[in-house]
């Protein structure tokens, strides 16, 4: 693979607060290659999604930055699609049109409107959606409408694609099958990936380099673990593998040994009892 | 595709052709009939037990007497009317038989203001004011909506002259309009004065709904937005608008509701030829037939309100894109 395409250095983000600003994430870097598929994994609340919209440019870093292709991102920007964990396509449009306007936007005029049109087919085609066309998003399922937002984030053909529990909502049949869609479309386009998940199983399956997150407040990378396993895989061949059992299992246990939340929850419900108990004192 | 096995079309052959639809409209329309009836039945009983200075409260029978009572001069106004221009033109004719090159005067018919042209009259001064008052408040309160400072520096204002009276707005607009040199483009001043009073109370409800659904646009689709880098009208047109239309349209049905209400009041006191003159007319003159007369105009004012909030709510369903929100 080439040299770092997407670099990540000392990015932290604070909020101001009545007590002073609150740290929800330092340190964080992370280069990435091009073409290279990225899963952020951690408890919930560790900033993941702060990582990612930071990168999409939602948000802006109070410390540190993100580097795409020498250029510092500080804004939003086509170059950069995201698929949104609840889809959000726009409910008054048509399948075509959600696609339709992310190509006309990016295209800036200078595509032809039979360009365009052929481009929106293309990229629907290309996950499955080519019957549902003039469909509004409330007459599809919740998985058809999660192909037709990744539809919607290729057309603009990004460098990177930021996907934030992209399949977080649905139901395990219908995640097994888009995540194959989804492998099949990186393989054939080689668009860097970066996804953010709660599945271990996905993160193992999908990714190259699975990026763990220790707990927040002030949450960072704790683990980087690189899953090198040949391409293109298969989860029924995989669930027998012992090398990927092995990820997962190293997966597993730096979420649930290393940065165990639950011990977190009980701490701090000894430490509600004590204050009581002192108070009644 | 054989137009004959289109969905839509099956499906509504289908609605049509269930027993089970027949019988639930029979059946709404059986409950609606009874809704009627126990009114029409509480209203005989108790006017008969109602005495007043113009004689004996009218019931159902009176005003339905009263009502065909208004058509007849209607029809006898427009007869009126019918052989004026007759004669007109007779006597045009005689006068281009006697001399080709002559001059012709033609005059329009003054008509006696009757209880449908009244009607008509409320109408046209209650979409006048509607329509202006929708024209300011919709395009407002899309501004105020999108920048949460505006919103702050309008809301004050918007709370404190929503609860006006129209009775309140009445004397102020009348002096200002009458201070004010009005082209006849304008029509009478009654009109404007009506116009203006619908408009100052029918403005709130759809600026401060259009605001609050603008601002609700959800935080998904703003991101969206961003990301695709939408210029300001874009933006508008294409994420905020069509999100804010089911608030804009709660607003206005409210408006509209407001409108027909203030506009009674108005026409009263500004004695604009409307339903509201015609009420109170009624009242001055103060006939044995005057209190039934008014029971007509009273149940023709919810009728027409009720037919005016209907029309809102079709176009509404026209308009927005979500077809399952409006139902009733």
């Amino acid at each position: 693979m080439q040299k770092t395409h997407l670099e990540l250095t000392q990015v932290g983000i604070s909020f101001p607060t009545e007590k002073g600003p609150f740290v929800a994430l330092q340190n964080v870097n992370l280069h990435i290659k091009k073409g290279e598929f990225v899963s952020l994994i951690g408890h919930s609340g560790c900033g993941k999604s702060t990582v990612l919209n930071i990168v999409a440019g939602l948000h802006q870093a109070t410390a540190g930055g993100v580097i795409l292709n020498h250029k510092e991102v500080t804004e939003p920007g086509p170059e950069r699609a995201v698929v949104f964990q609840n889809h959000s396509l726009l409910p008054w449009l048509t399948v075509y049109q959600n696609v339709e306007l992310a190509v006309k936007q990016q295209s800036d005029g200078k595509k032809t409107k039979a360009e365009i049109r052929d481009w929106v087919e293309h990229n629907l085609e290309l996950v499955h959606m080519s019957h549902a066309l003039d469909k509004r998003p409330n007459e599809i399922s919740g998985g058809m409408k999660q192909r037709v937002g990744i539809a919607r984030a290729l057309a603009m053909q990004p460098e990177v694609l930021l996907m934030d529990e992209p399949f977080g909502a649905l139901d395990a049949l219908t995640r097994a099958h888009l995540q194959d869609s989804l492998m099949e479309i990186q393989a054939q386009l080689n668009t860097t990936v970066m996804m953010i998940t709660h599945d271990v199983d996905e993160a193992v399956l999908l990714s190259d380099r699975i990026v763990m997150m220790t707990n927040g407040p002030a949450a960072t990378i704790g683990e980087i673990l690189t899953v090198d396993l040949p391409r293109p895989r298969h989860r029924l061949q995989l669930a027998d593998d012992p090398s990927y059992n092995h990820y997962r299992h190293q997966v597993l246990s730096f979420l649930y040994e290393k940065q165990r939340k639950v011990e977190d929850l009980g701490s701090k419900r000894a430490e509600k009892q004590q204050s009581k108990t002192q108070a009644s004192a | 595709m054989n137009i004959l096995k289109h969905p839509a079309l099956s499906q509504w052959q289908n609605q049509f052709s269930s027993t089970l639809f027949w019988r639930k409209q029979l059946k709404q329309s059986l409950l609606t009939l009874s809704g009627l009836l126990v009114f029409v039945l509480c209203w005989q009983l108790a006017s008969s037990q109602i005495q007043t200075s113009l004689g004996q409260f009218p019931g159902p029978a009176q005003a339905a007497a009263q009502w065909s009572q208004l058509v007849d001069e209607y029809q006898a106004e427009k007869q009126r009317e019918g052989a004026f221009y007759l004669r007109q033109q007779e006597r045009h004719a005689a006068a281009l038989a006697e001399d080709p090159t002559a001059e012709l005067t033609s005059l329009p018919y003054r008509a006696r203001p009757t209880f449908f042209s009244q009607i008509l009259t409320s109408l046209q001064t209650v979409l006048t004011g509607f329509v202006l008052a929708s024209l300011i408040a919709i395009p407002l309160g899309i501004l105020i909506g999108l920048s949460s400072n505006l919103y702050q520096v309008f809301n004050p204002l918007i709370q404190l002259f929503k609860p006006i009276s129209p009775l309140a707005w009445l004397p102020l607009v009348t002096l200002i309009v009458s201070s004010v040199d009005l082209s006849s483009a304008w029509g009478s001043r009654s009109f404007v004065v009506s116009v203006c009073t619908v408009m100052l109370c029918s403005l709130w409800p759809t600026l401060l709904n259009t605001a609050v659904g603008v601002s609700q646009v959800p935080q998904d689709l703003l991101n969206v937005s961003k990301v695709l880098r939408l210029s300001w009208w874009r933006h508008l047109r294409i994420i905020v608008l069509p999100s804010a239309v089911p608030m804009i349209f709660t607003g206005l049905r409210l408006s509209l509701g407001i409108a027909w209400m203030v506009l009674i009041a108005a026409e009263m006191l500004a004695q604009n030829p409307g339903l509201g003159k015609f009420v109170w007319d009624e009242f001055q003159n103060g006939s044995s037939d005057s209190l039934s007369r008014i029971c007509v105009a009273v149940l023709v004012i919810g009728l027409l309100g009720f037919a005016l909030d209907r029309l809102m709510l079709m176009l509404q369903r026209k308009v927005n894109w979500d077809k399952t929100a409006v139902s009733r």
